[in-house]
């Protein structure tokens, strides 16, 4: 089993969603982060003079899934999360040791 | 005089909307500090309306509208509300109850304590600040309210002009402001962390409540409901729309015209138009509003780009700088036209009044400047001034009331 941490861009929750959808994956956490990667942020302006936002917000999927899925998970995000400009986010691939579904006890793959 | 039920409840209506104002310029500064401190700065405004409010009636109104020593400071027989009844004064608003103008007057005392707190949010200690409250409105609002617009006032005797208190308000608030920012110093961080307002939003409403009490603050300050009322109001509003409209446009000129800019012009253009409001032409606030707001504007630049003061809500530049010009505004721009109680100003020939403004300004400013580096030296060796520096890092919210603005995940 691994986890897929995706950070990506608000606006594109959504295709990657159904990116994720059309390939069955449907189990996932989303929160809302603030991160910067190599650009530099936004000038916002105060009443006079401005200053710098150098943390974006963005947001961060998580999923957990089998090893053999890894590859076209992460092709679907790559796919529907990408712009082509800077910020397009970046994704992590965790080791998991194991899962466990609170309802019934399952564990690991019957958890997923 | 007999009541007059109309100018009585005009007196009355405009003394709650601008009681109201405190409110709003504790939500129009809440919104612009950062989220650990709004709270803190809230109460800073909303505290002057427990603690101001009482002062007022046991001592504050008269000792700035009791009966007159030497033109310096009122007396003692409205002490407690004696003498303050529901019948005229024989001297103030005399168409309408005393208790009623002393109720109008406790609203602009309370508003200009608060106003002054903006320039020292996210660091001064709460309980330092009540007590340093109680001294600057004894030793520093009093006497100058006294001297401008109490019976017998040396100012007032002078000539000095101050339709609804930019002298008395908004120079005493944005003088002593600067003073406190000399005293207590920068926030940590300032100016090289960004500090973001928490809530622009809010900021917004805030200001649309002091657009809105300000017709009670300068139309009321008639104390008839007539046509004076009627000049101050459309003067009021006319600055503030043309000192709004400038500051956006100015904004634009530099980047992009901010929300934040633009109230922040109407609310220059309002304490400019103070003091003139019932002096001047309607039409004349239009220059008097738009000027502010350059004044204002360049003020700030210089202040807190260029020399790094740390006055965090701009107090001085926008109340300071806004009633300075204010005031010099009405010796310019006041004619007998409109109020037959006022005086003519340099439009109409009477350098003169330019020049009592003048004396005005400074005497007020430079009292209230001296007396507040005292008053604050003072309270800053006997209990601290600036709370310390873990408290300030977490934020004055939980550090000074144990409280914070907005809830975490228990819902």
């Amino acid at each position: 089993m691994k986890k897929i941490e995706a950070i990506i861009r608000e606006e594109r929750l959504d295709a990657v969603k159904k990116a994720l959808e059309e390939k069955s994956y449907f189990g996932m956490t989303v929160s809302e982060v603030s991160g910067r990667g190599k650009q530099k942020g936004l000038t916002l302006q105060w009443r006079v003079g401005e200053y710098r936002v150098d943390l974006l917000p963005k947001l961060k999927i998580e999923l957990v899934v089998l090893d053999e899925d890894v590859a076209p998970v992460i092709d679907a995000i790559v796919r529907s999360a990408r712009t082509g400009d800077a910020g397009d986010g970046k994704i992590f691939v965790l080791p998991v040791e194991m899962a466990v579904r609170v309802r019934t006890g399952d564990r690991n793959e019957a958890a997923i | 005089m007999p009541i007059n039920t109309g100018d009585t409840a005009w007196l009355l209506m405009s003394s709650a909307m601008v009681m109201l104002m405190t409110p709003g310029l504790a939500l129009f500064y809440g919104g612009m500090v950062r989220r650990k401190n709004v709270l803190s700065t809230i109460m800073m405004s909303f505290a002057c309306l427990g603690l101001v409010g009482l002062l007022w009636v046991l001592f504050g109104y008269s000792l700035a509208f009791g009966t007159d020593h030497a033109g310096i400071i009122g007396g003692f027989n409205y002490l407690a509300l004696n003498n303050v009844g529901q019948d005229p004064s024989s001297i103030y608003a005399s168409t309408t109850p005393h208790l009623a103008f002393m109720i109008f007057q406790a609203m602009f005392a309370i508003i200009t304590v608060a106003l002054f707190t903006g320039a020292i949010v996210e660091r001064v200690k709460f309980g330092s600040l009540l007590v340093f409250s109680v001294l600057w409105l004894a030793i520093v609002y009093l006497p100058t309210a006294h001297w401008v617009w109490g019976s017998g006032g040396w100012l007032a005797k002078f000539g000095v002009l101050d339709f609804a208190g930019g002298t008395v308000v908004h120079i005493n608030a944005g003088v002593s402001a600067l003073a406190l920012v000399m005293l207590l110093g920068r926030r940590r961080g300032f100016p090289n962390d960004a500090m973001e307002p928490n809530n622009i939003p809010m900021v917004v409403l805030g200001a649309g409540l002091l657009w809105f009490g300000w017709f009670g603050f300068n139309a009321g300050s008639a104390l008839t409901s007539g046509g004076l009322a009627s000049s101050a109001f459309v003067a009021t509003n006319t600055a503030a729309a043309a000192a709004a409209f400038t500051w956006m446009i100015i904004s634009w000129i530099h980047k992009r015209p901010t929300v934040l800019g633009t109230v922040t012009g109407a609310v220059v253009g309002l304490v400019a138009i103070t003091p003139a409001a019932g002096f001047v032409t309607p039409i004349a606030g239009i220059a008097i509003g738009a000027i502010a707001a350059v004044i204002s504007y360049y003020g700030m630049v210089l202040l807190k780009i260029k020399r790094g003061v740390d006055d965090s809500l701009d107090v001085f530049a926008c109340h300071g700088l806004g009633g300075i010009w204010g005031a010099l505004a009405t010796g310019i721009f006041a004619t007998v036209s409109v109020n037959a109680a006022g005086a003519d100003g340099a439009i109409m020939g009477n350098w003169m009044q330019l020049l009592k403004q003048l004396v005005g300004v400074l005497s007020v400013g430079g009292f209230a400047f001296v007396m507040t580096m005292v008053l604050g030296k003072l309270v800053d060796k006997v209990m601290g001034f600036r709370v310390g520096q873990v408290e300030e890092t977490v934020g004055l919210d939980i550090s000074q009331h144990g409280e914070r603005a907005y809830g975490g995940f228990l819902r």
